[in-house]
């Protein structure tokens, strides 16, 4: 039972990870791909918690940790850049 | 009992996130995006680590998984407010159907405030109280 929690729990991350990946790949503008971005970094911490539950090594939930301040740093300079006047489309 | 609370918790965020790329695909403009993704996608990532948290009942862990979950909830929004601006800076179109843009004509293209409504700023040069 717990098994097929652990495999369910890895097959709905890894669909929501392709359609993560789709908008990326898809995004018209710049700030979808951003937001893209951002949602596989916390589909990442969603991986790295059923990892840890799989196989009980518990130091992984540090990487979960500085990967969400990660995403934040990389969301904001992103923002930071667009807004100061970077490129007005990726094309 | 540990056990199925944990699966629970696993698998109700791992089923969230999923409605958050569903609506990071599905969605038709950028603060739609935003919206689902930002909230269902915290909310999924803070039940992964809740699930954590029972699994092991210890400490340290539920330390650290409480330290995930409130960085995610304070920096998520943040980050989703600084990309929304942007993209309206940058000129991000909405939806075509939308019914109303109630920032349009009001921010500074130069300085990047933004002014009050009409009615507000009427209202405070009478001396009258806002509402």
């Amino acid at each position: 039972m717990f098994d097929i929690a652990i495999i369910a729990a890895n097959g709905l991350l890894s669909i929501a990870l392709l359609l993560g990946f789709w908008r990326l790949y898809l995004g018209p503008t710049l700030p979808d791909r951003v937001v893209a971005l951002e949602l596989i970094a916390s589909l990442t911490i969603g991986f790295i918690s059923v990892y840890v539950v799989s196989s009980g090594r518990t130091p992984f939930i540090d990487v979960a940790m500085v990967l969400a301040l990660t995403a934040f740093l990389a969301a904001v300079g992103f923002a930071r850049y667009l807004e100061k006047g970077g490129h007005r489309d990726d094309d | 009992m540990t056990e199925f609370f944990t699966g629970l918790f696993l698998v109700a965020g791992a089923a969230f996130m999923m409605v958050a790329a569903l609506g990071l695909v599905r969605m038709p403009d950028l603060p739609m995006r935003l919206h689902s993704t930002t909230k269902a996608g915290v909310l999924g990532a803070g039940l992964m680590m809740v699930g954590v948290a029972v699994y092991f009942g210890d400490g340290g862990v539920t330390t650290r998984a409480v330290a995930v979950i409130g960085f995610l909830l304070l920096t998520a929004p943040v980050a989703a407010h600084a990309i929304g601006r942007a993209g309206y800076f940058v000129g991000v179109p909405l939806w075509k159907r939308s019914k109303i843009d109630e920032l349009k004509g009001r921010y500074d293209q130069k300085t990047h405030t933004l002014e009050s409504p009409p009615e507000m700023q009427e209202r405070s040069e009478d001396g009258t109280p806002r509402t």
